[in-house]
């Protein structure tokens, strides 16, 4: 199969019943689109992996495809609570593995980078380290003293949502950048979705600009505005307004059912949810350029 | 520019006396919400060279607009650097490259100690918070650390329910033992007044908002709140810095009640 594919495709070939899954991108380029795409195949028992679960996983949850949270922060990010995810954990119905933003980092750097298990210094804190037993100490050979140390974390699949890529899955980004990286090399497999597919000239016009490169990549597809309503830096807004409505959603699960009827199992595939998003959306969303100076790789 | 009345909210005085904290050339792990105004306010008067780190792994940020997620496009644009998570908390945290960390949480205890976590049981929370975020490693790796809460008694128990960010533990010394390099609190700053850890590391109320009184801060703590020798009182805020709050920060008040 060539890489590049459907979205629908990607997520039927890589993403099975029982798999653990990341969907990278802290507060920018998380890939919703992903998200509703699994939602609507019925993915069931999956390990849903995020520093910050956010609304991407506050819907697979609601949608039943969840039986284990990974995570750092379970919050709407600038809005308060996940509701779904917070109703679940407190009814005693979800498994959790918790920590800190630097333990699930470190954990995915362990992972991306083979090592089999990533030391810390102390923070003072004690009580997640007790919470979690994945968290452990061990004697620095060097010092004496004390360091914390957590295991690799390799996910099944990661799915990078990305400004550009080439058709082997180049990729490049920018803006925030959090944790694509790690967690495209930490993975088995990865799906990326871009905003644009571009030709390979531009991906080696500016080589310090690509993030991810072709050679951890299995499938890549062309989903223009697939982060909605997180972000992509240059290309759209993120739809603050849209995350306060998750909270008034998610207040009865009828209403969150309703949500997902309409706008995940009620349109086919991104474009037909962008559309349906309708001129003012897109307008609100819309940003301005403001473009980088160029750069000078010199003709060697 | 409008006319500033001179009246100001609880939120406001929290605000401005947070951001007269921050020294000018401090490099600050900055929060969303009203830390951010307490930065952005404190950049824009008394310390320009403030430098300002967000854990998403933006560094030097210059926001246009008011930040209303930690993730949020503005801070990238026109910033000096943008890396990776876990290149800003190993480069710039770890390795003690962070002056002041900026904090809040559900409950702050008698020493300083942080919950964000969960109130009552961890495996069976009566309320399941959203948990540490960057907080763990801020409270125990930044030199300095300021916490900002409103001052009310559930959110001061004598002891957290979940220490997700340590402050002093049970006592200085016990925070002194686990080699953590940050300082730990330095204040807490709230509504009333300001909170600072004593010798042992206690919480005592060094410092009174103007027109609030000893009696509120006891009523609306959980501990017995032991009160400064030396209680002073802070400086109202000046119509320089309410301005800037309420015109160039906030403008639609989304934080600013």
């Amino acid at each position: 199969m060539p890489k590049i594919c459907s979205l629908k495709e990607a997520i039927q070939q890589f993403v099975h019943d029982g798999d653990s899954l990341y969907a990278a991108g802290f507060t920018h380029l998380i890939p919703f689109a992903a998200g509703h795409e699994i939602i609507r195949q019925g993915r069931r028992n999956l390990t849903l992996a995020r520093a910050t679960p956010d609304l991407i996983y506050d819907q697979m949850v609601a949608a039943g495809c969840a039986s284990k949270l990974i995570f750092s922060y379970i919050g709407n990010p600038g809005v308060g609570s996940l509701r779904i995810v917070r109703e679940e954990i407190e009814a005693g119905r979800m498994e959790i593995e918790e920590y800190s933003h630097f333990g699930m980092l470190s954990r995915l750097q362990a992972g991306a980078t083979g090592l089999p298990f990533i030391p810390m210094n102390q923070t003072a804190a004690s009580d997640l380290e007790h919470a979690n037993p994945q968290y452990k100490r061990v004697t620095d050979p060097y010092s004496g003293k004390e360091v914390v140390v957590l295991p690799p974390l390799n996910p099944d699949i990661a799915i990078v949502h990305v400004q550009r890529a080439d058709a082997n899955g180049n990729a490049h980004i920018w803006g925030i950048i959090g944790e694509q990286k790690e967690a495209a090399f930490a993975a088995r497999h990865v799906i990326l979705t871009a905003e644009e597919i571009v030709d390979e000239a531009i991906i080696r016009s500016d080589p310090n600009r690509t993030l991810i490169p072709d050679l951890v990549v299995d499938a890549v597809c062309h989903v223009p505005f697939a982060a909605h309503p997180s972000y992509t830096q240059g290309y759209y807004d993120r739809d603050n307004a849209f995350y306060l409505a998750w909270d008034k959603i998610t207040e009865t699960r009828q209403a969150t059912q309703a949500y997902l009827e309409e706008w995940v199992f009620g349109v086919k595939n991104r474009n037909e949810y962008w559309q349906k998003l309708g001129e003012e959306t897109r307008t609100r969303l819309a940003v301005a350029p403001r473009w980088a100076a160029g750069v000078n790789y010199g003709e060697y | 520019m409008g006319s500033i009345k001179m009246s100001y909210s609880a939120t406001e005085l929290m605000i401005i006396n947070a951001s007269r904290l921050l020294r000018d050339g401090d490099v600050v792990f900055v929060g969303v919400g009203t830390p951010n105004l307490a930065c952005n306010l404190a950049r824009r008067t008394h310390a320009p060279g403030l430098l300002m780190i967000y854990e998403a792994g933006v560094i030097g940020a210059r926001p246009a607009r008011l930040p209303l997620s930690i993730g949020d496009p503005t801070l990238v644009s026109g910033a000096s650097a943008v890396c990776s998570m876990y290149d800003i908390f190993t480069f710039y945290l770890q390795r003690g490259n962070v002056d002041v960390g900026f904090l809040g949480g559900a409950q702050i205890d008698r020493f300083g100690n942080i919950n964000a976590t969960v109130i009552g049981d961890y495996d069976h929370p009566r309320v399941r918070l959203p948990g540490s975020g960057g907080s763990m490693e801020i409270a125990g790796w930044a030199n300095r650390c300021y916490i900002m809460t409103p001052h009310q008694k559930r959110r001061f128990p004598e002891k957290v329910d979940f220490a997700t960010s340590a402050g002093f533990l049970a006592g200085r010394w016990q925070r002194e033992t686990t080699g953590a390099r940050g300082g730990g609190p330095l204040a807490v700053v709230t509504d009333l007044g300001l909170l600072e850890p004593d010798a042992n590391g206690e919480l005592v109320l060094t410092t009174l908002h103007p027109g609030m009184t000893v009696e509120q801060a006891r009523a609306n703590t959980g501990w017995e709140l032991k009160i400064s020798s030396d209680l002073h009182y802070t400086q109202p805020p000046s119509a320089e810095e309410l301005r800037i709050l309420r015109e160039e920060l906030d403008p639609q008040g989304i934080y600013l009640k």
